[in-house]
């Protein structure tokens, strides 16, 4: 016990404070901290509180700790009414605060008979005693006497323990200084640890703790043969810089910050963040310095230079749950975006339940409804809406390494023609020339004679249909009237014409603003053919080409039968607006046919159809979007351009002329750019809304009620204050914040659970609140000084992972010996390690691995395995039929599984991993049949052991014994003892003669899944061992590691 | 071969365990039922078509609605519409001896009317399906706490020896179908064992519950007896005290799988039984559910939830009432005369309600009017053990519009259910997150009134 920390650190820690009377008075005399700092060697470790031990002396009982052992007892049966809670306080009293305790003479420091609070605790009078019967509390004589004591030796309090600054404490450098301090608690308690674990267990531990993945069985012979006794460092050193660590680390990360791959609420449909997972994958295998990967999720938008990865981790604001719900309230919903944000940061990087203040001070911590609204208000410039349509924006688009090296080469190779045939000057000439030529090309272009426009009602749904007519006008125009009450919501619009004879290669729709119709939202397009004998032919289309960069996903949305997609924009404010739908292959048609058009026109929450609108046809083999209408109508004439349209002009001239030699090869490249262009990964990212939105605290968290007062964004006000320079404060600024070398939690936090991630428990067990409520850590000095070493070392994650995996305490035996079981069941005292059941991800992986199916490809979209037929049926908006992926996706690790919020994968979510739909600290770890049913049955288990089995077979192994030994080694790296040996090989006989008796049986066994069987082997025997190798995977240890 | 040779008796002396055990100490008081069946009737049934008969509403059919009643009051589809009346769609009757007032579109409900409570006082807080239902399961807004029926099965267990405690029947049909997400069922904090098991028409009625093709039932069981073998020998080499309950779960497992084929086969159900729900077999309808849920209570699961997904009539309420009423009405009745004949009613709760009610006001063209969401004010029914037969509690104010009598918040229902089962709301509580969360937050009383 070496912290240097004593009491006048406290005080001047609160004095710093903005409002020093209250924080001063949270954090009590804290006197009791005192301790003398000695030189190491002198000090006998483990003395307990200097000061304590001499009050205790004077009493002659135990010193009892403040932290540790009364304010438990306070905060489990006293707080809710004598807490922090001033709407809940009973009797004016409060018992989190020692010097109003003190002055109600509740408590009198020396002397438990005249304190009030010993005499309820003992009243006989049922209606006087405490804690009252109605609270269902009771406290054990034990716990009385604990108090009484506490009041005897002087009532002392302490600071909470995670909101004391952090001290480094003295002990050696590296994982010695973790076994320094981990062997002192240890030997205080009297208790020996256990010994090394042996070399296999050592192997597997390590792989599957930093990789999620198991070794190979070479690996495994490897280490357990190798007697360097450098071989397990270097065993860690690789297993750090293997790609699959980033893969183990998201794994962890993304439960945190609820990452997933649907909106979550109703419809629950699918939105691309994947980037940002593979986001999170590249930052730990990059080691990115955590307070670098804090600020870049929560604020890489507002980083200077942000670039693309900045911003694709700014998607971490994006990731709670939102709506697309008919009906659903906006102001309701931002209110629920907002509480989740609060909810997520505060547990993620503050291990804190500030969420809980969302309705009402916190019962048990000091957190105010007020710090929870101001938290939120950091958030309030994020552009968002309540209520979602089918577009999720702002996105970025990110081309994939592969794109972007090609395209990197298209550029190159433009910029050499340039240079060699050199750009046309836009000089008077040049620029006639060009508007010659154009006038020409006009021609290109034929504008539809629509016979007969109509809207088509037939739709049963479509209200205040009637109510709107859609007329044909001169010039091809067509133009939508309103003519009763109501617009409806969806509009059909359908429009034949007569074709001539011509060849089309590309249909252009061009939409004009009208009077009562602004926005536009075309859900829908779709061109039939009508021959003349009646029969009709659906259009296929190929490229797309809109009028502006960057909205060509969007186009493509209207070709996707989902009405909820497509493109969309804003007549009255941008001005007309144009899109070409080059056809797949050309069509020749014959007079008297007709072309079909069908546009449907959806919006959700207004009604978003086209006024006016014209449509064309080209033969042109290399269509291109035709000059703007008003340029285009002045082309058509000799008179003098205007100013605008000679600018015009001149940019489409610098857009399209290229000196004449080079010019169709550009053209060529620039077509291939635009199509890499169109396939670039789409993801969700943080923009910021022009307005900020107003927040208010929510008396009792209603958002209908406006009565409460608006709040500025700022840190909790008992935790350091962030200095307001006039300007108000950013996303950043909680970043910064958050990772700054005075913030108490967010280092001890991280810490906490690295440390449950490499052990099984954190040091302190409760990973989602290390306040009052949660447990006072039974090592704060190995916490503390894991977090200093932390920071120190610049946030750098590796380097914290390295270190407690390098120390005698993660290498020991979980297996515990007779005297721990008896002393320290739950190791506490970490005598031992622990054993832990693989995460659900990584029991895929481990099945995968050791079967040889598993496809190491990272990142990228999300795959899908094979899941049971009508698992989404209950999904709707539309409904949705899973098509697992028939292709090497199939066999990927299982954090790149498509999550599913409301219908997380069921093998997944067998194994307890979580919906994502709010932070997750810890996963449950249990134990179900459901599990053994997918173990045995799920056919992603149900191919690997075949393909297991196949292996087994082509081992080059021919005896019974020998393959067995084979199985054991690559699954569980070891043999088989003769008990399991018998076991199985009565297994392979009764399965081989079952399988013998009824070959189709064997036959159907080995169709499950698409991985190829080999086709030399017997599908007898591969069957009966595709038996053996399921027992192999579905024993315990399999999905274990110890 | 099979089973018999993993000598079950010798690793549990007696009866088996339970698939999901509860914790001690519960019940805590005696209880009136031992189990539940929850017929949610999602999307949100209208109240002032079913169960609540309003004159004024018939007598002011297309007045606007006063704005006493509506202003500031959350709305959803009809955000910034008018407002009008619209009367019921269908006449109402008096069935039984108690006289109970309800539509004619319910005539098999009507023929037991003696037997059951209606509640025409409920109330909630969350106006869209998604966290309405969510409040309605959990009694919490936000995603991650548990059930109702984990909850139960938390502090019950399960009765069953091959099922599990908590098993969740859906159907659609009479209205677009909203989604329905796996959290509604979902075990939040508490142990993933008494998470709901959905059962499915079509495939496999339980999700991975059938042998892979090509596995027979001899060699199935021959694998998991050697996957125990397996297990009992690595628990001689190290001491993991998961592998005992690994094992348990393996037979578990294999018990599961020999059980539900036989649960979901109704050959051995007579014509008339059939005939009684209007079921033509495990076709997935409401009927069949309502069959099939019997079936799960003769077995001992606790909670039987059922969602029928299909009142949430925006548009032609007319019409798509008479449609949806004509789906569940023969099963909903059925389900109560056959529990009462098999003497099962008496330690059973029924519940049947939607997760809100739809408003007095009409939504959209006259013609073929709908009515919007509503949590103000909604109706439920309920029977079985303990509750007060051929009885009517509560009200709402003359258009429908809030519960203003005996008015019965969810968290009031959560106690109640809990209360029948003898479980003090109070007292189940489970820590996370550093708090003592329990299904009822900090609220809920027990409406004493409708129980006997």
């Amino acid at each position: 016990m070496l912290r240097k920390k004593n009491v006048l650190d406290c005080v001047d820690m609160s004095a710093k404070r903005a409002d020093s009377r209250r924080a001063a008075a949270y954090h009590g005399q804290g006197r009791s901290r005192k301790r003398p700092a000695y030189p190491m060697r002198m000090v006998p470790l483990l003395t307990g509180f200097f000061a304590l031990a001499l009050a205790a002396a004077t009493t002659g009982a135990e010193p009892v700790r403040f932290n540790r052992d009364v304010r438990p007892v306070f905060s489990e049966n006293c707080y809710r009414c004598h807490g922090p809670d001033g709407n809940a306080r009973q009797a004016g009293l409060r018992l989190d605060r020692r010097e109003e305790a003190v002055q109600a003479g509740v408590i009198v420091p020396g002397d438990p008979q005249a304190s009030k609070l010993v005499a309820r605790l003992y009243d006989p009078e049922p209606l006087r005693a405490m804690p009252p019967v109605w609270s269902n509390k009771k406290l054990s004589d034990d716990q009385k006497a604990l108090l009484r004591r506490w009041i005897e030796q002087g009532a002392e309090y302490e600071p909470h323990w995670a909101y004391i600054p952090l001290e480094r404490i003295e002990a050696p450098q590296g994982s010695a200084g973790i076994d320094h301090i981990v062997n002192a608690a240890l030997e205080e308690k009297g208790l020996r640890p256990v010994g090394e674990a042996d070399r296999r267990t050592l192997v597997r531990r390590l792989s599957f703790d930093l990789t999620g993945l198991p070794p190979s069985a070479e690996e495994a012979r490897a280490f357990i043969t190798d007697h360097d006794p450098d071989a397990y460092e270097g065993l860690a050193d690789r297993l750090l810089d293997s790609p699959h660590f980033g893969e183990r680390m998201a794994v962890y990360w993304l439960d945190l910050v609820r990452y997933a791959d649907s909106i979550g609420f109703h419809s629950d449909i699918p939105i691309n963040v994947y980037l940002f997972r593979d986001y999170v994958i590249r930052a730990f295998n990059e080691n990115k310095p955590f307070d670098q990967f804090t600020r870049e999720q929560l604020a890489g938008d507002l980083l200077p230079d942000a670039g693309a990865a900045e911003r694709v981790a700014s998607a971490y604001n994006r990731l709670n749950r939102i709506t697309n719900e008919g009906g659903a309230q906006a102001r309701e919903y931002l209110a629920k975006y907002a509480t989740d944000r609060v909810r997520n940061v505060s547990e993620v990087w503050l291990g804190s339940t500030l969420g809980c203040a969302e309705c009402h001070d916190h019962k048990f911590d000091p957190f105010t409804a007020k710090d929870f609204y101001q938290m939120a208000a950091f958030f309030a410039d994020i552009e968002e809406v309540g209520v979602y349509g089918s577009q999720f924006e702002p996105l970025i688009r990110v081309l994939p390494d592969e794109s972007k090296e090609e395209i990197s080469s298209i550029q190159n190779r433009i910029r050499e023609l340039r240079q060699d045939g050199g750009r046309l000057k836009s000089n008077r000439e040049n620029i006639e020339t060009f508007r010659a030529y154009l006038r020409e090309r006009l021609e290109e272009w034929r504008m539809v004679e629509p016979q007969r426009v109509w809207n088509d009602c037939s739709h049963p749904d479509i209200s205040g249909c009637e109510d709107i007519d859609l007329r044909l006008e001169e010039d091809g125009f067509f133009r939508q009237v309103v003519t009763g009450e109501e617009k409806p919501r969806e509009a059909v619009q359908k429009v034949e014409a007569k074709l001539d004879g011509e060849a089309i290669t590309a249909v252009l729709l061009e939409l004009f603003p009208s009077e009562g119709f602004d926005d536009f939202y075309l859900s829908e397009l779709d061109v039939k053919l009508l021959r003349e004998d009646g029969r009709q032919e659906s259009i296929g289309f190929g490229a797309l080409v809109p009028d502006r960069q960057g909205t060509d996903s969007y186009l493509r949305h209207t070709l996707d039968g989902n009405a909820r997609s497509g493109w969309q924009g804003d007549l009255a404010e941008e001005g007309p607006r144009r899109a070409m739908w080059v056809l797949a292959k050309p069509l020749q048609s014959k007079v008297g046919q007709k072309l079909q058009f069908t546009m449907t026109y959806n919006g959700r929450d207004a009604k978003k159809i086209a006024g006016l609108s014209r449509l064309a046809v080209t033969e042109s083999g290399f269509p291109e979007l035709p000059p703007a209408e008003d340029l285009r109508q002045a082309l058509g004439t000799e008179a003098k351009l205007s100013g605008k349209q000679g600018r015009a002009l001149r940019r489409m001239f610098r857009q399209w002329t290229k000196s004449s030699s080079a010019w169709r090869e550009i053209r060529k490249l620039e077509r291939r750019r635009a199509e890499l262009l169109d396939h670039a990964d789409e993801c969700l990212v943080t923009g910021v809304s022009e307005e900020l939105r107003e927040v208010r605290i929510l008396p009792r968290g209603d958002w209908m009620n406006d009565s409460g007062e608006i709040v500025e964004p700022q840190s909790p006000h008992f935790l350091e204050q962030i200095p307001v320079n006039g300007n108000r404060l950013t996303r950043l600024d909680l970043a910064n914040w958050l990772v700054d070398r005075e913030n108490p939690l967010t280092a001890r936090v991280f810490v906490n659970r690295m440390w449950k991630m490499l052990f099984g428990t954190g040091l302190s067990k409760v990973l989602d609140d290390l306040g009052s409520q949660g447990e006072t850590p039974v090592n704060q000095d190995l916490l503390d000084w894991l977090a200093v070493e932390f920071i120190e070392s610049g946030w750098d994650v590796k380097h914290i992972i390295r270190t407690i995996v390098l120390s005698e305490a993660y290498r020991r035996s979980s297996e515990p010996s007779e005297a721990l079981r008896r002393q320290d069941l739950d190791n506490r005292y970490y005598g031992r390690q622990n054993m832990r059941r693989l995460d659900a991800e990584f029991i895929r992986d481990n099945a995968l691995a050791v079967s040889g199916l598993l496809n190491r490809k990272m990142h990228g979209p999300s795959v899908r395995p094979y899941q049971p037929a009508g698992y989404y049926r209950e999904l709707n908006f539309p409904k949705r039929e899973y098509e697992p992926d028939y292709n090497e996706n199939q066999f990927r690790r299982g954090l790149y599984t498509h999550w599913q919020r409301t219908f997380l994968h069921p093998s997944l979510m067998a194994f307890d991993a979580p919906a994502r739909e709010e932070c997750t600290a810890e996963r449950i770890v249990s134990n179900t049949p459901l599990q053994s049913l997918v173990m045995l049955n799920d056919p992603s288990y149900v191919e690997a052991a075949r393909a297991f089995a196949a292996r087994i077979l082509q081992s080059g192994r021919s005896d019974t014994a020998a393959r067995i030994d084979f199985a054991f080694e690559q699954a569980v790296s070891r043999k088989a003892v003769a008990q399991e040996q018998e076991a199985l090989a009565e297994l392979v006989a009764s399965q081989l003669a079952g399988f013998k008796r009824d070959p189709e049986q064997a036959r159907r066994l080995l169709s499950v899944g698409f991985a190829r069987v080999p086709a030399d082997l017997d599908p007898v025997e591969l069957a009966a061992w595709t038996g053996v190798a399921r027992a192999v995977m579905n024993k315990h240890e399999f999905v274990m590691r110890y | 071969m099979g089973l018999g040779s993993l000598a079950l008796t010798s690793l549990f002396k007696g009866r088996l365990p339970a698939v999901a055990p509860g914790i001690s100490g519960f019940p805590d008081h005696s209880q009136t039922i031992k189990r539940v069946i929850f017929l949610c009737q999602a999307g949100g049934a209208a109240h002032l078509e079913l169960f609540d008969y309003k004159q004024a509403l018939v007598d002011r059919d297309g007045e606007p609605m006063p704005e006493s009643f509506t202003k500031g009051q959350q709305i959803a589809q009809l955000q910034g519409k008018e407002l009008r009346i619209l009367a019921p769609q269908h006449p109402f009757k008096k069935y039984g001896k108690s006289g109970q007032h309800m539509t004619s579109t319910l005539p098999h409900i009507g023929g037991i009317a003696d037997d059951i409570c209606i509640i025409r006082s409920m109330v909630t807080e969350q106006i869209n399906h998604d966290t309405a239902h969510t409040f309605m399961n959990t009694g919490f807004r936000s995603a991650g706490r548990p059930s109702m029926g984990s909850w139960i099965t938390y502090g019950l267990g399960s009765e069953s020896e091959d099922l599990p405690g908590f098993v969740v029947l859906t159907s659609e049909g009479g209205a677009q179908s909203q989604p329905i997400a796996a959290r509604q069922w979902h075990s939040g904090f508490l142990p993933s064992r008494y998470q709901g098991v959905k059962f499915q028409s079509g495939g496999e009625p339980v999700s991975y519950v059938r042998n892979p093709p090509g596995v027979s039932r001899d060699n199935q069981s021959g694998l998991i007896d050697a996957v125990g073998k397996l297990n009992r020998i690595q628990g001689e080499m190290i001491d993991d005290p998961e592998i005992s309950t690994r094992i348990a779960q393996y037979e578990l497992a294999f018990r599961m799988q020999m059980s539900v084929p036989e649960l979901v086969d109704f050959s051995n159900e007579p014509q008339h039984v059939l005939d009684m729900y209007g079921a033509t077999g495990g076709d997935g309808s409401y009927a069949s559910n309502c069959l099939l849920a019997r079936r799960l209570a003769e077995r001992g699961v606790r909670f039987i939830h059922l969602y029928h997904r299909g009142w949430d009539h925006h548009g032609d309420i007319k019409n798509g009432v008479k449609e949806t009423c004509g789906l569940v009405d023969r099963g909903s009745a059925a389900l109560v005369k056959d529990l009462k004949q098999r003497g099962l009613l008496d330690e059973t709760l029924i519940l049947w309600c939607g997760e809100f009610g739809r408003t007095p006001m009409s939504q959209g063209d006259r013609a073929k009017a709908g009515r919007d969401h509503h949590i103000k004010g909604f109706s439920m029914w309920m029977a079985g053990g303990g509750v007060k037969p051929g009885f009517s509690y509560g009200a709402t104010d003359e258009l429908g519009y809030a519960a203003v009598d005996n008015v019965v918040h969810v968290h009031d229902l959560h106690a109640t259910i809990l209360h029948m089962l003898g479980i003090d709301h109070t007292r189940l509580t489970y820590r996370f997150q550093g708090r003592d969360f329990r299904l009822t937050d900090v609220h809920g009383k027990v409406v004493d009134d409708i129980l006997v």
